[in-house]
């Protein structure tokens, strides 16, 4: 639809009002991190590097941004090996079977965070593992394995399936066609899969909240603790590094869909 | 019919079947005080119990409130998306896109720091001298809802252009051709068209937002308690298990309920593929 004179601008304007609000709260906690009080407050008598010393000097919080990444390694490897597998599996078995199967996998993804965090809190403790690494991980593997699911499913249904056909026909077995004919067609989707499972257990607090307490001891929860105690502006540097982490990622993964998009232009 | 593959399904399924579907089957058991001698008094307490009611319709009052803005700003922001050129198409996708990455305790931070009393926002207006004393902008509904908008607005900006893109453009041309002005064949034509996206959208940021506990425990502040934070202080401090189950199963049956309503409107895997 065409859109012109002031329709136009009333729209872009509102448009550009509301990307603002997205984009600029957040960038609120960078003056905070190089304040130089003790206090969580915007910088007014000088700049300082405090917040960031303390982030990179004290023990608890590089142990935590230890655990957090140890634990998102850890369970990104789980769910993806798994959730590859599984999602080959699916589009391989019969509809009924695929879509039931699926239907009980995305649970983890669709309930309520709340409700994943008590029923695993319960169940961990029966089973001894709660406030543990391996806890911790299982949990984190459960949540993501959905992502993953998703995102290779999709990448399947862009592979020609006669590829399995002619490969099984020549008498390979299952995990070899996977192995040598599928996987390598896949790989993106798996790549990506693994960056979203990364994601998942890296921000993960809830569940984590209830899965864990002080043995293990994840960065969004150390933050969390931060920011209800309301004393700690560390928590304004770590959000600062995480801003910038995450703006970087997102202008490469925009810039790489970029020019992926632009090479199938030509 | 063989099925050789089936062995690649039973790894991920007995992960999430054992470990995660069984233990909430145990929770939905226990809200019904368990199998030997089942009963239904944690759901009357629910029907009964004046602050529970509160509490869920508190839930209940900023859910809504804050699917309609998200809904709202996102079809705007889905709209100029669509009708940009491609490198400013880019830009506003780019901010979209960083908050929408970025960790939910970063974001409860920032609003935390912009709206306390002695926040940014606060300063500046009693710098100006334009208010006497702080607004109480956040530890109330007002804050909840903003952080909660902030969360959810490209939740609905994502699925509504993904509807807008692939929008045939020969519809809007025909109204046009036969002399429809461009707001009648907005309201006639294109919202029409948009709108079980937009439905299937607000249902989607409506079940995100029932489930909400990050942003409203932090800029609830303790005063403005939604339901999952409820429930995590029925079972950490008042020790009230049977309730908090019976709790988390009305949630999850509302959430099931109204995926369900989604998947008949647009196709949840689309809403979620494009999440």
């Amino acid at each position: 639809m065409e859109l012109k004179g002031w329709p136009r601008f009333a729209v872009f304007t509102l448009a550009w009002t509301v990307a603002l609000f997205l984009l600029l709260p957040g960038l609120v906690a960078i003056p905070v991190a190089f304040n130089d009080s003790r206090f969580i407050a915007l910088p007014t008598t000088g700049l300082s590097l405090r917040h960031f010393e303390t982030l990179f000097s004290s023990g608890g919080w590089l142990a935590s941004i230890g655990d957090s990444l140890g634990i998102a390694l850890a369970s990104t490897a789980i769910a993806v090996s798994l959730g590859t597998l599984c999602a080959v599996g699916l589009w391989r078995v019969t509809p009924w079977l695929a879509g039931l199967v699926a239907a009980l996998l995305l649970a983890p993804m669709i309930f309520p965070p709340i409700v994943s965090a008590l029923a695993l809190y319960r169940a961990w403790v029966a089973i001894g593992i709660y406030d543990t690494w391996i806890g911790v991980v299982l949990a984190h593997s459960i949540l993501a394995i959905p992502y993953v699911i998703i995102t290779v499913t999709t990448s399947l249904s862009l592979l020609d399936g006669r590829l399995e056909q002619a490969a099984r026909s020549l008498g390979a077995s299952p995990l070899r066609t996977l192995v040598d004919i599928v996987l390598p067609n896949i790989r993106t989707g798996v790549a990506t899969a693994a960056v979203f499972a990364f994601i998942v257990s890296w921000d993960e607090i809830v569940v984590t909240m209830f899965v864990s307490s002080r043995a293990v001891y994840t960065l969004p929860r150390r933050m969390w603790d931060g920011i209800r105690e309301n004393v700690d502006p560390t928590v304004a540097a770590v959000a600062t590094a995480l801003i910038a982490v995450t703006a970087i990622g997102v202008l490469l993964a925009v810039m790489s869909s970029w020019r992926r998009g632009g090479a199938k232009a030509t | 019919m063989r099925q050789p593959y089936i062995g690649f399904l039973l790894p991920a399924a007995f992960l999430v079947c054992g470990l995660f579907l069984v233990p909430v089957g145990q929770l939905i058991i226990l809200s019904f005080d368990g199998f030997a001698e089942p009963s239904l008094r944690w759901y009357a307490q629910i029907l009964e119990t004046g602050s529970i009611q509160r509490i869920l319709w508190t839930t209940f009052r900023i859910v809504t409130i804050t699917t309609l803005i998200a809904v709202l700003l996102g079809y705007a922001v889905a709209f100029a998306m669509a009708h940009m050129g491609p490198r400013q198409r880019l830009l506003l996708l780019l901010c979209v896109l960083v908050p929408f990455w970025l960790s939910v305790l970063v974001r409860a931070l920032a609003w935390l720091i912009l709206l306390r009393n002695n926040g940014l926002i606060n300063e500046g207006l009693l710098a100006t001298g334009l208010i006497g004393a702080p607004l109480p902008l956040v530890r109330n509904e007002f804050g909840v809802i903003i952080g909660m908008v902030h969360y959810l607005v490209p939740y609905a900006v994502f699925p509504i252009f993904a509807t807008m893109q692939n929008m045939d453009g020969r519809l809007m041309m025909a109204a046009r051709s036969v002399g429809a002005s461009p707001l009648r064949t907005f309201i006639d034509v294109y919202l029409p068209v948009t709108l079980p996206a937009v439905f299937g959208a607000g249902l989607l940021v409506f079940v995100f937002g029932l489930g909400f506990f990050v942003t409203p425990a932090i800029l609830g502040g303790g005063r403005v308690v939604m339901l999952s934070e409820y429930v995590s202080i029925s079972v950490l401090q008042t020790l009230r298990w049977g309730l908090a189950a019976a709790l988390s199963v009305v949630l999850l049956v509302a959430t099931l309920a109204l995926l369900w309503i989604v998947s008949k409107v647009v196709g949840v895997r689309r809403l979620l593929g494009n999440a």
